[in-house]
């Protein structure tokens, strides 16, 4: 699996991301710059990590979807090419109009920054097939902006094409308002596109993927992206 | 030309800003304010003297960037020169 992690100015979790990449794949990704025209020959995934581009001007992602690289990503995409966007890069990629939606400001208004629970809709898509329908896994979160919000048809879309994978659940997978913590309509933590090749998610699943973070339920997602090619190729 | 884009949240999109401002106005004892919406304004400088270029202008810059219209508006306002 051959990864591209794009990079703009502010984003702070693109090492993490590396990092989780290369334990899944046994191969160093390529870092790609927010300036760059092309993502490197052959890519398989690329992914937008998660920080604070441009510093949240304007509004989150919203500077960054238009810089120069995203032209390569947008087109990687109407490829079918795989794109993983975490946080910012969730931020990015609906400003970057790769996924409906926005995120808006968490309904409490703070920052938050924490492990939570996530239910696992489907196993059946590249991003999810490493666990299993209705599997709970608890990866962190740290976001002011993660409040997904769409009108009532995109959001009646995304639940009858069952292109929400993730949603913020209690530790047994049920979905209570007490559980959703940022207020996101439907509890909706992560969605794929029509296609079902971007997949955009708040959660830091790279953060859970050693032992010694204490946990590794985040290492679903790359096993499965890393299965999802070996049976490709 | 001068000119100013403002920006604001729809109708019907929860706005916790606003909520927030509301809020610390009634703790403020500021009477009367039953609602409060946040949006933002642009003041923009433009080039050359031709009214309906600028407004054309403006409105890509709304809409390409300004705003987000999914969940906003926009209004764009022409001064002088």
């Amino acid at each position: 699996m051959k990864s591209a992690v794009v990079v703009f100015p502010g984003i702070n979790r693109e090492r993490d991301m590396a990092r989780a990449l290369r334990l899944a794949s046994g191969r160093e990704p390529a870092m790609v710059w927010h300036a760059d025209t092309a993502l490197p020959a052959g890519t398989d995934l690329v992914v937008i990590p998660g920080g604070f581009s441009y510093g949240d001007y304007l509004r989150c992602g919203a500077i960054a979807a238009r810089a120069p690289i995203m032209d390569a990503v947008r087109g990687f995409a109407a490829k079918g090419g795989l794109v993983l966007a975490i946080c910012n890069g969730f931020q990015i990629a609906c400003e970057a109009g790769l996924l409906p939606g926005v995120l808006m400001r968490n309904a409490q208004l703070r920052f938050i920054c924490r492990d939570v629970y996530l239910r696992v809709e489907r196993s059946d898509t590249p991003f999810t097939r490493g666990y299993n329908a209705g599997q709970v896994i608890r990866v962190p979160v740290a976001h002011g902006e993660g409040n997904y919000i769409a009108d009532g048809e995109t959001i009646a879309r995304l639940e009858s094409e069952g292109r929400v994978l993730f949603r913020y659940s209690s530790p047994d997978g049920m979905i209570d308002p007490n559980w959703n913590h940022n207020g996101a309509m439907n509890g909706i933590a992560g969605i794929i596109n029509e296609r079902g090749n971007v997949l955009g998610m708040m959660p830091h699943p790279e953060n859970h993927v050693e032992a010694s973070m204490g946990r590794t339920d985040g290492r679903g997602l790359f096993a499965g992206l890393l299965d999802h090619f070996k049976v490709a190729a | 030309m001068k000119a100013r884009v403002t920006v604001t949240l729809k109708p019907g999109i929860l706005d916790p800003q606003g909520k927030a401002i509301e809020g610390a106005l009634r703790s403020l004892g500021v009477g009367g304010v039953t609602s409060v919406r946040q949006g933002k304004v642009f003041e923009i400088e433009i080039e050359g003297a031709d009214r309906a270029g600028a407004e054309a202008a403006l409105k890509s810059a709304a809409e390409k960037l300004l705003a987000n219209t999914v969940i906003e508006n926009y209004r764009i306002e022409l001064g002088g020169q």
